[in-house]
């Protein structure tokens, strides 16, 4: 087990600078002038040849690029001009938060999708099952960043159950009952079509393991159907449904940019966005790298959780 | 195709998802000869007006511009963006992929390497990394949805080239000297086309939603054109005063996603084989039984089936698969059910405990009575705690029929957990001590095995410990020897006899081998086309079979020590059951088969112990009495 994961560490580090490669080729190679975008209408050739010089642009590009990647090895992904402070420190504390809510988000449309997808195999072409398809096909047409309007909209401003935005009360909010009623609303609205997507998935991938003769041979046993269906029949269909967690939780991740946008979430995805408005460029790069880098981790993860749950790729 | 877009159609859903498309796309390309006012221009005096307000159907903004004048334009341009990126995406996917698929080697290893990376960042990430480094604007947001998806193209068209790189006619136009470029041109490309069509189709949608998003971010279309989501991105400042300025392009981009998506299920539902004949159905805890009129019981042995009928249920064929058999096992007894694949001994077995796959198995008569009790049509409680318990099966390819997942040690605790109260430690020895007793050496090791890490006769081995686990009275072998090697299936075979002989157990074993029940079974029936055409002891029916289908079978089998003898087989396969001929149905392969055979349906001729279905049987049953 430890060798397995081991061999799946080593075999990310290509991965990692792939990233960084694509990131800065698409960063420096592509026409555009960081300098003039940083000075405005200060842009005299002396500042640009100062602001150059600073950031290191007069060099050739591969020593650049090397130079760059030293550095953040060492945890230093410059500084960003527009909020003067260390990108890493601004990236580190803008993904916690961008992590709560995507995480929440995560382990909600994992649970209900699966539990949808599971009842409605089960319950094939039963109301309960026409009703999930129903409710899945709607789910997953909804662009999550109207949904999330539509929520502001009726349970903030009509019903005035929960806060319409931001990730804490600016008053006095603090504590975990605040951010839970923070949280709610665009944790729900970030989950919806992943949980679409999984629920359709589980539902095929049952339906699949269902037929299958192991299936029989519980049943056979005296097994009761519902231990079928969870314990035999769900254990199996695991194993196709965890990579389309794995991959969803890139969809829940990329979705997290319009949700933080809708809610005023202080996440990452905000950040990016705001940057790149702003023309920030090292900020841009700092908080790509540093999110395709986790999600690449969190793969290798989905890998490992892949190989506990199936001993046949362990070996 | 013709049967493709019947399919299409015949699927109201995604026949409805068609409708709305069509509807938008055409609203979309008559928008600039509508009589709709000017969409960019604003008028302030009239900001915000509701919707049906005089002259604006849906209201104005927060500019005082016409909504649906806005939204129409704005839906055409958000579908001619999500167009022009599919269309870049896949053109340029598709020329990654065919180039890495048809030159393969270290040329495709470089590029899926490539594509790998791409395909490592969450599409968002890139996305945004593209427009921050080309700066805001539809076209750059554009450009980087294209960018996003080449990835996606060029995995799917690689894979589908491989397939056709590899295949005759373009090794035939490589041997004639074509250069690369036109194979690919002539023979590659138009066998990848409909593929890439596919493709497009089914990612079209979500192009559109992605630009929509990045306008929807100010990253996109700028002010004043809009696309719907830079509309909706600009209405989110007046959401809570003026919703319907949000809700209008929001619902339209709802509309347009469903309809694609609708459209989407459709053309892969029908395009789908394993879809279309709703072979995808999930089998239920227990076959259904839809029985007219039951037969009384015989009450002769432990387990009596009394014209048994199961069929198939497959749109509006029906295949009989068991048609009304009859069988007695006495306890402790032997009884072989021998016939050819297809022949209904399978189904027969399954049907007595209700595990024929349903739908498509409906059992539609006849009775199988275990202790004088009807098994079929009993209650699912009471039905499944006999399963198992008083009547256990064995299964032909253990590897499938054990869960891969879980180790054997713990299937076979299961078995025994279902049906009694007892500890995890104490079934777990238990479970032990029925490897053990199945002769599975090292057998506390062995527990903690997965079922792949055994060889087959070992699974076998578990499958019939699981079996053994409630010391039922009746175990159902269904071809436990199949799909094992010769030793290891003779060394099965006396294990299941010697645990017949110690635990008094009632076997019926199914199976095609006539050597096998030579050596098991006190007594055989002959299965064919879902029928019983002959039954007796074993030793007579081997020695002198009356049934010509019979005395074929047993031609079959090679005897040792003989090895000049022909081995003989049957001619032709056995009738298809949805469609059986008048009268014997094994009249057409039959050597002997005169007119009458085929004219009314043969009896089943019971003389003494033995019993034929046939009109000229290979030796007169009559005459010989019950002496066999």
């Amino acid at each position: 087990m430890g060798g397995y994961i081991l061999k799946r560490l080593l075999s990310a580090i290509p991965v990692l600078l792939g990233i960084t490669v694509i990131v800065f080729a698409i960063m420096t190679l592509i026409p555009g002038d960081p300098a003039t975008a940083i000075l405005g209408s200060y842009a005299t050739p002396e500042n640009v040849a100062r602001i150059n010089r600073e950031l290191g642009l007069d060099k050739p590009v591969v020593q650049r690029y090397f130079i760059w990647l030293g550095n953040m090895l060492t945890g230093d992904f410059g500084t960003s001009f527009s909020l003067d402070r260390p990108v890493i420190d601004e990236v580190l504390e803008r993904f916690n938060a961008t992590l709560v809510l995507a995480g929440t988000s995560f382990v909600l449309c994992s649970f209900f999708g699966i539990l949808a997808g599971v009842i409605s195999a089960a319950r094939q072409y039963g109301w309960a099952d026409k009703a999930i398809t129903f409710a899945v096909l709607l789910g997953i047409s909804i662009p999550s960043f109207f949904l999330g309007m539509m929520m502001i909209l009726i349970f903030a401003v009509r019903l005035q159950w929960l806060p319409v935005s931001g990730m804490y009360a600016i008053y006095g909010g603090g504590g975990l009952v605040d951010l839970i009623s923070h949280l709610t609303m665009p944790a729900i609205a970030l989950s919806v079509v992943a949980t679409g997507v999984i629920a359709r998935l589980s539902r095929s991938a049952m339906l699949e393991v269902l037929r299958q003769d192991f299936i029989r041979t519980a049943r056979a046993k005296g097994v009761g159907e519902r231990r079928v269906i969870w314990r035999h029949a769900l254990r199996a269909a695991m194993v196709s449904i965890i990579p389309v967690l794995g991959i969803q939780a890139g969809f829940v991740l990329s979705g997290a940019v319009y949700i933080e946008i809708v809610f005023q979430w202080p996440g990452v995805g905000r950040m990016l966005v705001d940057a790149i408005l702003t023309r920030d460029i090292l900020l841009v790069q700092g908080g790509v790298v540093f999110v395709a880098a986790c999600y690449v981790m969190f793969n290798i993860a989905v890998d490992v959780a892949q190989s506990l749950l199936d001993p046949r790729i362990r070996t | 195709m013709m049967k493709f877009l019947v399919l299409l159609v015949r699927n109201r859903l995604a026949a409805v998802g068609g409708v709305l498309l069509l509807v938008v796309v055409l609203l979309a390309l008559v928008t600039p000869l509508l009589p709709l006012q000017p969409p960019n221009v604003t008028n302030t005096a009239d900001r915000f007006l509701a919707p049906f307000a005089p002259g604006h159907l849906l209201g104005t903004d927060h500019l005082g511009r016409d909504l649906l004048s806005r939204l129409l334009w704005g839906t055409r341009l958000s579908l001619a963006v999500g167009f022009a990126a599919a269309m870049i995406a896949a053109t340029i996917g598709a020329a990654i992929g065919i180039v890495a698929g048809y030159f393969g080697g270290r040329i495709d290893n470089v590029i899926m390497r490539g594509v790998d990376m791409l395909m490592a960042f969450p599409y968002i990430l890139l996305a945004l990394a593209i427009v921050a480094a080309l700066g805001p604007g539809l076209m750059n947001a554009l450009i980087a949805v294209a960018a996003v998806n080449v990835p996606f193209f060029a995995r799917n068209i690689r894979g589908i080239t491989v397939g056709i790189a590899n295949k005759e006619f373009v090794e035939a136009a490589r041997l004639a000297g074509m250069g690369h470029w036109r194979i690919i041109g002539i023979e590659i490309l138009p066998n990848v086309l409909p593929v890439i069509v596919i493709a497009v189709s089914t990612t079209i949608g979500w192009m559109i939603l992605e630009t929509a998003g990045l306008s929807f971010l100010g990253l996109g279309s700028q002010p004043p054109v809009a696309d719907l989501g830079s509309m909706l991105g600009e209405a989110r400042s007046a959401l809570i005063t003026n919703p319907h300025t949000s809700v209008v392009p929001g619902v339209m981009i709802l509309v347009i996603v469903m309809g694609i998506n609708l459209l989407g299920d459709g053309v892969r539902d029908a395009l789908d084989p394993r879809l279309r004949s709703g072979a995808l159905t999930r089998p239920m805890p227990a076959t259904t039984v839809a029985r007219d009129t039951v037969p009384a019981p015989r009450g002769e042995g432990v387990l009596d089936l009394t014209e048994l009928e199961t069929q198939f249920h497959v749109g509006k064929r029906i295949f009989r698969a068991v048609n009304k058999v009859s069988l007695t096992v006495a306890p402790g007894e032997c009884l072989g059910v021998i016939g050819e694949s297809g022949s209904g001994k399978s189904v027969t077995a399954l049907s007595i405990m209700g595990l024929v796959a349903s739908p498509p198995g409906v059992i539609t008569g006849g009775r199988a009575d275990y202790r004088g009790e009807d098994l079929v049509g009993m209650p699912y409680d009471k039905l499944r705690s006999l399963r198992g318990d008083r009547i256990a099966y064995i299964f032909q390819d253990p590897l499938a029929t054990l869960h891969p997942l879980y180790r054997v040690g713990e299937q076979l605790r299961e078995a025994i957990q279902v049906h009694h109260r007892v500890g995890r430690a104490e079934a777990w020895g238990r479970a032990v001590d029925l490897l053990r007793s199945v002769r599975i050496p090292n057998a506390e090791n062995r527990a903690r095995a997965y079922p792949h890490e055994l060889s087959g006769g070992m699974r076998q081995r578990v499958g019939i410990a699981m079996a053994l686990a409630n010391e039922p009275d009746i175990i159902i072998a269904d071809e436990p020897t199949t799909a094992l090697d010769v030793t290891v299936q003779a060394q099965i075979l006396s294990l299941l006899d010697d645990l017949r002989r110690e635990r008094g157990l009632a076997i019926v074993f199914i199976t095609h081998d006539f050597g096998v029940v030579g050596q098991l079974c006190e007594r055989v029936s002959v299965m064919y086309a879902g029928r019983i055409v002959e039954e007796g002891p074993t030793r007579a029916v081997l020695d002198a079979p009356a049934h010509p289908y019979t005395r074929r079978l047993i031609a079959c089998v090679p005897e040792l020590g003989q090895g000049r003898r022909r081995l003989h087989s049957i001619p032709g396969l056995p009738p298809p059951v949805d469609n059986l001929p008048d009268g014997c149905a094994f009249a057409p392969r039959c050597d002997k088969a005169q007119d009458a055979c085929r004219r009314c349906e043969v009896t089943l001729d019971t003389a003494g112990a033995r019993a034929v279905r046939c009109l000229y049987p290979e030796e007169d049953l009559s005459v010989q009495g019950g002496t066999a």
